[in-house]
């Protein structure tokens, strides 16, 4: 019973993080500036990899594997946006301008 | 069950995959590459019960660690040349 | 399953080779080959291959990425022009392929039981290594017991790759200590006026050393061995040099330091072959090492292990400094 019930959380967990996975990778693929993409990437390292992880968290149970799966989670939680503001404050530097997109044009309209 | 996440992670990474050989700009390619990373370290977690064998972590670990010093690399190094460039550009401007 | 999955991967691999050769700038070549390296290092690991995906993971993505833009900077960001012999160059490829082809329709189908090696070596090993070595990972005592010379030989290897390196690249400029005094503000960009990467490098240092220090020693149970600590370490340390300057990891770890670490790597390995001599058994024998043939082995396991890490630190280290310290870096 306990073990049908933890099966269900965690192909619950799994298939969100799978969904949130994809959705960041179309939206790094679809994306029009180098800023939002970065925006759809991130989504892929926080919430895809906190639901993927505890979801497989759950099905090993209490062992040493839990363990190394939250050092992995820490890893990457803590990892993931030094990367992306180093990248952005990278890309700032080298002259690439965030796009303000359609609200400027609807702006200079009004 | 581990089935679903794992074709979803290999579908992601080859889009990760497109966007690396189509970004305009340099700065797409670092980012696809680091978000290819993350998601090989997902890959490998969900292989690695798939598979039955939870020794398999420690690679995915070791990937989460090489994969952030891979892009900081990358990072440092079109600073210095950035720097390096303005600084010969202030230079033959002063000169 | 797994092989729709393997198929996938294969399917990448050759995009992004197809996109390394046909790209003309080189940095676009560098980033791709460590997805190469990822999408190889996945496909060992479906394969069951752990301690292979692990090497291939920290030393082909990681380490490789950072001296080929080492070198990238100090030559030049795009390709030369395409050579006159094109279409030779395609024959002869194209040729070797056939006969590559050629030759594997004798080879026994993938995974086949009946196919000599799962008959007559594998059984082999696996039957002696609980008796005679009595380590948890067969690779790890295949690879330092069983094979042992092939390993040494391997060590000699990595060694003889950073003599060549400190030969070629020492000579002209020398390394960091005998830099030009003005090429300091130099060294004042990159990451180092960065506050939040500096923070977070210097926090994950210790921690990854910690990690390969228990890769290094887990490889007799686990994934893991001297050739992953090593490269392991040795990230460890481009990262702090990445965030706090080359200077600061000489104080940190002297060069002199280092060459140290190469050389007695590979002494040691060498100095546990001749023991086995010395007390009477043959070279690289472990088995007369201690009293019991087994505790033997594991203190010879052990030992290499520890030599080949040091060794593929040490080695890893010169390189990049090697490369640091060209002036124009």
């Amino acid at each position: 019973m306990m073990q049908t019930v933890l099966d269900i959380l965690s192909w619950i967990l799994l298939t969100a993080g799978g969904a949130f996975v994809l959705v960041g990778g179309i939206g790094a693929l679809r994306m029009p500036n180098l800023y939002t993409r970065m925006h759809a990437a991130s989504v892929t390292d926080t919430m895809g990899a906190v639901l993927v992880l505890a979801g497989v968290m759950l099905q090993a149970g209490l062992s040493l594997a839990t363990i190394k799966l939250a050092a992995i989670l820490l890893f990457l939680l803590i990892t993931s946006p030094t990367a992306s503001y180093a990248l952005a404050s990278a890309a700032m530097i080298a002259g690439i301008k965030p796009d303000a997109g359609r609200a400027a044009d609807l702006e200079d309209d009004a | 069950m581990y089935y679903v996440v794992a074709f979803a992670t290999l579908v992601t990474m080859g889009l990760a995959l497109i966007r690396a050989v189509l970004g305009p700009t340099v700065y797409d390619r670092v980012l696809s590459v680091n978000m290819f990373g993350t998601k090989t370290v997902l890959l490998m977690s969900v292989i690695a019960f798939l598979a039955g064998r939870p020794d398999f972590l420690d690679l995915a670990l070791a990937y989460a660690l090489i994969n952030f010093i891979g892009v900081l690399a990358v990072l440092e190094f079109f600073k210095s040349r950035a720097a390096r460039r303005a600084q010969e550009a202030a230079e033959d401007d002063a000169a | 399953m797994t092989l729709v999955f393997s198929f996938f991967l294969l399917t990448l691999l050759v995009i992004t080779a197809v996109a390394v050769v046909r790209t003309r700038n080189l940095f676009v070549a560098v980033m791709l080959l460590g997805i190469f390296s990822l999408l190889i290092a996945a496909n060992f690991l479906l394969l069951d291959a752990a301690d292979v995906a692990l090497t291939e993971a920290a030393v082909g993505a990681g380490i490789s990425t950072v001296l080929f833009l080492g070198a990238l900077a100090l030559t030049s960001e795009r390709e030369r022009t395409a050579t006159p012999h094109r279409w030779l160059s395609l024959a002869v490829v194209v040729s070797a392929t056939l006969v590559v082809l050629y030759a594997t329709f004798d080879k026994p189908s993938f995974g086949d039981p009946e196919a000599p090696v799962h008959q007559h070596v594998a059984p082999w090993y696996l039957e002696k290594t609980p008796e005679a070595i009595d380590v948890p990972n067969v690779v790890t005592a295949v690879l330092a017991s069983f094979r042992g010379y092939d390993t040494l030989g391997e060590v000699f290897v990595v060694f003889t790759a950073g003599i060549g390196v400190l030969f070629l690249l020492s000579a002209q400029h020398g390394h960091a200590a005998q830099r030009r005094p003005d090429a300091k503000d130099e060294s004042d960009i990159g990451l180092r006026d960065d506050l939040i990467p500096r923070v977070v490098g210097r926090l994950l240092v210790p921690f990854i050393v910690l990690f390969g220090l228990y890769v290094q020693f887990h490889g007799d149970y686990g994934p893991g061995g001297g050739f992953q600590a090593g490269a392991l370490i040795a990230a460890a340390f481009i990262l702090f040099a990445l965030v706090e300057g080359e200077e600061r990891t000489l104080e940190a770890l002297p060069f002199n330091t280092l060459l140290a670490l190469m050389v007695s790597g590979a002494l040691l390995y060498g100095l546990v072959g001749l023991a086995g001599v010395f007390l009477g058994g043959n070279f690289l024998d472990y088995s007369v090492l201690a009293e019991d043939p087994v505790a033997g082995q594991h203190l010879g396991i052990l030992l290499i292990e520890a030599g080949v890490g040091l060794t593929v630190t040490g080695v890893l280290l010169v390189i990049f400094h090697a490369f640091a310290a060209r002036d124009r870096f």
